[in-house]
């Protein structure tokens, strides 16, 4: 198939769907590389994490009546003050120790949380309104309002992120301690609190995710794990623990598969894992990787 | 004399299963500057590390001024007052010169101003933006005495801070080192340099298997150099 043949309406629907889902990825790969930065920690509870965030939307709406906006705001918090008291009472036991402890622990809790919210709320999904009505009328294209602002917000996320990680002086402390956290210590910084609030950062994005996720996808105990996969070689493709490679090829590989979509379907759902290969042949580190990890 | 800044008694440590220090004892008193000699895996590294509550297993007494620092963890130690400039400088590759500048928070009043610092330092206002590891060995080194000084650490040890550096750049170590001391500095400083640690030190202690094997003022320096030199095997 020619790209000149497809019709102009369904390249910008599927560059549309690709944002959405790279908007998703970058969330999550930004999420999982500051706490792989800094915690060495591959956390594989992260899809479950951001599974519990859209379960925690879908539930103060149906308990609490409170809306979608609210969810923004509590249940990033909300997570991320688990994901500390995970950190403090489990995770900070096996510091110093093979870090393939705490990549077995955090699988078994995404286990145990996707298995619990299975048993109970089974494995169809619950849906979640969208907050945001109507749409942007193009052309050639309809853009529906909740989506574009996803991908915005998305953006103005990550973005936030990175600034906040590359540009400010509590980013500072958390670059130094990745690089010699024992000498950050003597400075009088206390890296074990850094260890927690980081960790706290990365699950609250997760969370955040999930909110985002909720009036798209729908709210289902699975949800996680079907995207965590594809996070997983995003991340490996922007290279482990750098910021901007997990933004940068969350949103890129979104669009990848989006116009692989287009071109060739059937291999739009192993494109990102043939990039993957091709990264970790050509440049193993990742596309923006330091390669000193 | 009165109560000293630091105060070292009967220290042992450990990495792992090898004792790497058997007793050490010593003093240091504000405004000196105190070099610990000895040859290479002699236990002088070891001991500041100890001091700075970078061992996990230490045992005997370490007090800083008056209070009891041994078993601390590395961010209270250095909210006793002490600061600690390791022997690979610790310069953050990742970080900018003024970051790592900036890095250690001020946890006390009296460390220099920036300004003071640069004054110190001419060469790292020149190259503030560049990146932590773009600079030479030298420059390393200024950059990682000159970012305790911010702190309001009173304590400042070193772990020989003229190691691998050029005989110009050691001299102006030296003159640095003087010029802290004028300002009320107290250092406690692991040394190979003999002649450098002559020069400068009011006190010295030399160690030798985990061991405090001799100790004196300059003086003793300076009149019995044979004697320590052989202790330092040079």
């Amino acid at each position: 198939m020619n790209l000149f043949d497809i019709p102009p309406a369904a390249i910008v629907g599927q560059l549309m769907v690709g944002l959405i889902n790279g908007s998703f990825y970058a969330l999550l790969s930004l999420g999982l590389a500051i706490i792989f930065g800094l915690l060495h920690i591959v956390n594989f509870a992260h899809g479950a994490q951001y599974m519990l965030g859209a379960f925690i939307a879908w539930a103060m709406l149906e308990y609490l009546g409170l809306g979608y906006w609210w969810a923004l705001l509590i249940v990033p918090l909300v997570t991320a003050c688990l994901g500390m008291l995970i950190e403090r009472t489990m995770l900070r036991r096996l510091h110093g120790l093979d870090p393939v402890y705490a990549l077995l622990l955090t699988f078994g809790m995404a286990l145990l949380l996707e298995g619990a919210f299975r048993l109970k709320f089974g494995a169809t999904g619950q849906p979640y309104a969208s907050p945001l009505e109507g749409g942007i009328r193009l052309p050639f294209a309809y853009l529906p309002a909740y989506r574009v602002w996803v991908i915005a917000a998305s953006l103005v996320i990550c973005l936030t992120t990175w600034w906040f990680v590359e540009r400010t002086r509590f980013g500072a402390y958390l670059r130094a301690a990745h690089e010699n956290p024992q000498l950050v210590r003597t400075f009088g910084i206390r890296v074990p609190l850094l260890l927690t609030l980081t960790y706290g950062l990365g699950v609250g994005l997760a969370g955040l995710g999930g909110v985002m996720a909720a009036p798209i996808y729908q709210v289902n105990p699975l949800m996680g794990s079907n995207l965590i996969v594809v996070v997983f070689a995003v991340v490996v493709i922007g290279g482990m623990g750098s910021i901007i490679g997990a933004i940068a090829a969350g949103f890129g590989l979104g669009v990848v598969e989006g116009l692989t979509r287009l071109l060739a379907p059937d291999y739009a759902g192993i494109v990102v894992f043939i990039v993957m290969l091709l990264v970790l042949a050509f440049k193993p580190a990742g596309l923006f990787g330091r390669g000193d990890l | 004399m009165s109560e000293p800044l630091l105060r070292v008694q009967d220290l042992a440590a450990w990495y792992g299963e090898t004792q790497s220090l058997q007793r050490i004892d010593l003093e240091v008193h504000t405004g000196e500057v105190v070099c610990l000699l000895g040859r290479n895996g002699a236990g002088k590294t070891t001991t500041l590390r100890a001091i700075m509550g970078l061992l996990a297993r230490c045992q005997g007494r370490i007090t800083i001024g008056g209070q009891s620092a041994l078993g601390l963890v590395p961010e209270k130690v250095a909210r006793l007052g002490v600061a600690y400039c390791p022997e690979e400088r610790g310069i953050f590759a990742s970080l900018s010169v003024e970051e790592n500048l900036l890095l250690p928070p001020v946890l006390a009043p009296g460390g220099l101003s920036v300004d003071e610092i640069y004054e110190l330092f001419p060469n790292l206002l020149s190259r503030r933006a560049s990146g932590g590891s773009k600079l030479s060995g030298g420059e390393q080194q200024m950059l990682a005495i000159a970012r305790i000084l911010r702190t309001g650490a009173k304590l400042l040890l070193l772990d020989e801070p003229t190691e691998g550096l050029a005989p110009v750049i050691v001299e102006a170590i030296g003159r640095t080192i003087t010029q802290l001391q004028a300002r009320g500095f107290t250092i406690l400083m692991v040394e190979q340099n003999f002649r450098f640690a002559s020069r400068l030190a009011d006190r010295f202690y030399v160690i030798d298997e985990g061991c405090v094997v001799e100790s004196g003022d300059r003086h003793v320096l300076a009149n019995d150099t044979a004697r320590i030199e052989s202790l330092l095997g040079v």
